[in-house]
């Protein structure tokens, strides 16, 4: 996809220098003022956020430091605080999250964008857009009643059964666990990768699928090898938001993931993730040391998003040499 | 016909089906949890749950009237919030930043998506709740509004930039000047997405509950403006929960379809009032 | 019609901000436990006083501790007394103290789940302890059998479940294993949230039957109304006298009386292992945390009368919800530290 920032050459008599005046009585430099405040205003909730998570976790920053990250001990009565289990299991269940999701959302969206009639893919699309509207405390409800169980009496002792040998999938069948969340999660994110792709699929022009239909592809090949990386960055920016909630998912995962601070190869296992563990003990955490420790996880997960988004745009930027359009990360 | 074709022919059919097996277990999830929904709490869905305020445990006929209305103030407000940062400043990241800015911008929209509700609810506390000393509906539509943001802000810039370079260039051959494209072919011809991301950025919020445990807290009763603590849906529906009473359970999943019901009753009106029937997608 | 509409709306959104009521609103918060009853309580106070309307949050006692501190709520609730630590902060920043008023009690009890078991076991509070320190891991072990003789416990591995997240609940819990046992009190300790020896996390009380229902072989702690609604086996406990007693609302009810003697004036006590023999040992108090000093003089008659109310006619709702009513013995000391509040 071409970059599509262009500017409009100042014509008339003004062209060349003009003073601060007469720019802003040029209606595209009041849009573009206007515009990038709103733009930066984001930067600055986000700059304004960091500030206030660091500012309240300087207890524990000076207590433990960089230690947090390597600690596995969370012990809110001997004032004993590591961070790492909770690291483990956001990523864990972020990683089963999307590995599930992904593939489900973008078939889904290639469904809905390429083969299903405009009104059944709009129908549809409505319902699938509901799921996003579904509280996470429900779905967390539903994996306690439903998800748990299910997991718990067939598909866990199943997946035991054939591939028991990995490490995997050792351990007791809980039903709860880092799979079980991973599972939740992937069902609360899917919406947002199916919404986002499905439009951006539908906005390729039509001549690049004629353009491959014509030099003799097949309908699959010509959608999965003109369209879908023609629209790759706008899927790839549905992928972030999917990551992006995954990460953050509070409520639905602290009623399935098992609560227990532990770090385990098995997805069998139950653990715990930084937000869940935020979301269960912040409200009765008593003790200047116990709620910083908390928003030092907070600022910690900060920290994480930024490292795994800063790694995802690296892979775009290398993959895309070879790639169709140019990308912008 | 040769065998490489026939190869390529299976395959085409094989994985087209297949996207439609990955359509059908994303819509079916949705059918089984409206099911569940209906199932469970259907019953509960009458008119007194419209209209009274909530009855204590062991007493009947109360209903949740004050969260319906709660909650349709806070989205509203973060509406109000959320959308013109995201959707104004989606457009200067498409049409005017430069790479530098629109990078740093972009990042901090997805770092700031990343957060989990509960800290946003912790840093809304602290600036709309702390200093005025009272909880307030206002905090609670404030907290709502920061997480609408970043959905908002990425995907509208996304549907922007997928306006093609000659509909651009048509209008600046006519002479239009920047921000008169932006406003009259730029943004109709992507409306479609952006209208899309706006709803699922309201659908996003309206579901949530940490958030609104330390700004709006909650309500028992009715509130009156803006300043004061309010009841809303889904932290009805986490009382509810998790409380030991039937009852009380029948009521969360009657509130949880009543959202639902909600939800798409804003999708479909939003689409029907702000549709002007362009049809540029799928030309 | 799109102007109309415009203007009805922006109609609407000003009424809103001037819609004056003559209502007194007063808001608290806290303690998740009581919430059924406190709820039931501000209802009918409101049906008698329709110009007072007394909103109530659970946020969690910690919450409800923490927002009472920062002046957020007029006043807070707890199931945990506040430590001295806690007063102290108050103290500091308000220039005042902070008082607590008992307002019904409750229970905490053992629930279990063992495939051809309906019997109501007994445990012994070594054997709580021991199960819940990783130490006492089968159904069949001697701690447990003995006191259970006729019952037929499997030698299956117990599978133990705790909160998940920070309660009240899990305070009580531990306050009473942490008396029982020096070993749990110098590893574990007592809060609101520890460090679980063993165990998996259910979330609230619901999380923790749910959990316990659905998982052969598991046991688990919850508050006395959660295993009745459910319908879910619990056992008896020994208290300090010997004495193996199921939870009831006059164990609880007798617990505190027994309490009562040993009772300070600030009603700061926990009644964990209480002395008596019809005493429910795993037994506690919730409190309102009302600051001493309130300047809005209508807010603090509102509150005065209700407290009054609720220690008189408010406590013959208690039953009715499965709650413990206060002993006479407390109601008495309260209404006149009601007094305490200027």
């Amino acid at each position: 996809m071409a970059t599509t920032s262009t500017t409009v050459p100042s014509a008339g008599p003004f062209a060349g220098s003009r003073s601060l005046l007469s720019r802003l009585r040029d209606g595209d430099e009041i849009a573009r003022v206007i515009t990038f405040l709103f733009a930066a205003s984001v930067v600055l909730i986000t700059v304004l956020l960091v500030f206030e998570l660091w500012q309240g976790s300087a207890l524990p920053r000076h207590r433990f430091g960089l230690d947090f990250l390597r600690t596995s001990v969370w012990d809110p009565v001997f004032d004993q605080f590591g961070a790492l289990p909770f690291i483990y299991g956001t990523l864990v269940t972020s990683a089963v999250a999307l590995l599930i999701a992904v593939p489900l959302g973008i078939g889904a969206a290639i469904f809905l964008a390429e083969l299903a009639p405009l009104r059944l893919s709009d129908t549809l699309e409505f319902f699938i857009d509901l799921l996003a509207a579904v509280p996470s405390v429900i779905y967390g409800l539903l994996g306690i009643f439903i998800i748990v169980p299910l997991m718990r009496e067939f598909v866990q002792p199943q997946l035991k059964h054939f591939l028991g040998f990995l490490p995997l999938f050792k351990g007791p069948a809980f039903g709860l666990g880092f799979l079980t969340a991973g599972v939740v999660l992937a069902i609360m994110i899917i919406p947002y990768i199916i919404s986002v792709s499905r439009e951006i699929l539908l906005s390729v022009p039509r001549d690049q699928r004629e353009a491959g239909l014509a030099l003799g592809s097949t309908r699959w090949e010509s959608t999965w090898k003109v369209v879908v990386p023609f629209a790759r960055t706008g899927i790839i920016g549905s992928i972030f938001l999917a990551l992006a909630r995954a990460l953050g998912e509070t409520m639905a995962v602290t009623m399935v993931i098992g609560n227990t601070p532990i770090i385990s190869s098995s997805l069998l296992s139950p653990g715990d993730s930084i937000a869940s563990v935020i979301a269960s003990q912040f409200k009765e955490a008593t003790g200047e040391l116990y709620t910083q420790s908390l928003i030092y996880l907070g600022l910690v997960l900060f920290l994480l998003t930024f490292i795994l988004n800063g790694l995802a745009r690296l892979m775009i930027v290398v993959t895309s040499q070879r790639g169709s359009g140019t990308v912008h990360a | 016909m040769n065998p490489r074709l026939r190869w390529r022919k299976f395959v085409s059919a094989f994985m087209l089906s297949m996207t439609g097996v990955c359509a059908a277990v994303a819509v079916s999830a949705l059918f089984f949890i409206l099911g569940y929904l209906v199932f469970h709490g259907g019953a509960s869905v009458n008119w007194n749950f419209f209209t009274k305020l909530p009855a204590p445990v062991g007493e009947t006929g109360g209903g949740m009237a004050n969260a319906i209305v709660g909650s349709a103030k806070l989205l509203f407000l973060a509406t109000l919030i959320g959308v013109p940062v995201g959707f104004f400043g989606a457009i200067y990241l498409a049409e005017f930043s430069g790479t530098a800015t629109a990078f740093v911008v972009r990042y901090a929209a997805d770092l700031l998506n990343g957060v989990p509700s509960i800290v946003i609810g912790i840093f809304a506390y602290s600036l709309a709740v702390l200093p005025f000393k009272h909880f307030s509906t206002f905090a609670g539509g404030f907290a709502l509004g920061l997480m609408m943001i970043p959905i908002t802000l990425r995907s509208t810039e996304e549907f922007l930039r997928s306006v093609p370079v000659s509909l651009r260039e048509g209008a600046m051959a006519l002479g239009a000047s920047k921000w008169k494209t932006i406003a009259t072919v730029i943004v109709p011809s992507a409306y479609r997405g952006i209208l899309t991301t706006i709803l699922l950025a309201f659908a996003r919020v309206a579901g949530e509950t940490a958030p609104l445990l330390f700004t709006a807290l909650g309500n028992r009763f009715w509130s009156p403006g803006w300043r004061q603590p309010t009841a809303s849906l889904p932290v009805a529906i986490y009382n509810y929960a998790i409380s030991p009473y039937e009852d009380w359970h029948r009521q969360a999943w009657a509130a949880g379809l009543v959202l639902l019901g909600l939800i798409l009753v804003v999708n479909i009106v939003a689409r029907g009032i702000l549709s002007r029937g362009i049809a540029v997608s799928r030309s | 019609m799109k102007r109309t509409v415009g203007i009805v709306l922006v109609g609407l959104g000003l009424a809103s901000f001037v819609l004056a009521r003559a209502t007194l609103s007063i808001t608290g918060a806290g303690a998740t436990f009581p919430y059924p009853m406190y709820s039931k309580w501000f209802d009918e106070y409101h049906k008698k006083n329709p110009s007072l309307e007394i909103n109530y949050q659970s946020i969690g006692s910690g919450g409800g501790i923490k927002q009472v501190t920062e002046g957020t709520v007029d006043f807070g609730a707890s199931d945990g007394p506040m430590t001295d630590e806690q007063l102290k902060t108050y103290q500091d920043k308000h220039g005042f103290g902070i008082l607590h008023f008992p307002t019904v009690l409750g229970a905490v009890v053992p629930t279990y789940n063992i495939p051809g078991v309906t019997a109501s076991l007994n445990f012994t509070p070594e054997a709580l302890a021991g199960i819940y320190l990783g130490k006492v891991t089968k159904w069949n072990d001697p701690l447990i059998t003995s006191v259970n003789k006729g019952v037929n416990l499997p030698g299956d591995d117990i599978i133990v479940v705790h909160r998940a997240e920070s309660s009240g609940t899990t305070y009580v819990w531990t306050d009473f294993l942490s008396k029982v046992s020096e070993e749990w009190k110098s590893k574990v300790g007592k809060s609101t949230a520890v460090k679980w020896p063993v165990g998996l996390g259910g979330q609230g009380n619901e999380g923790v039957t749910g959990t316990v229902k659905n998982t052969p072989d598991s046991i688990g702690y919850v508050e006395l109304i959660y295993a009745e609604s459910n319908k879910i086996p619990y056992g008896n406990v020994k208290n300090a006298a010997g004495v193996f007693v199921k939870a009831s609302l006059t164990g609880v009810t007798a617990a505190a009386s027994g309490a009562v003697k040993a009772m300070p004036d600030d009603f700061r006590v926990s009644i964990t292992n209480a002395p008596g023999k019809d005493a429910y040992p795993i037994s506690s108090f919730t409190w309102l945390l009302i600051p001493a000093k309130i300047s809005d003089a209508a807010k603090r008659d509102a509150i005065k009368g209700f407290v009054s109310w609720m220690l008189a006619d408010g406590q013959n709702y208690t039953e009715a919800l499965s709650y413990a009513r206060l002993p006479k013995e407390v109601v008495t000391k309260e209404k006149k530290a009601l007094s305490n509040i200027q």
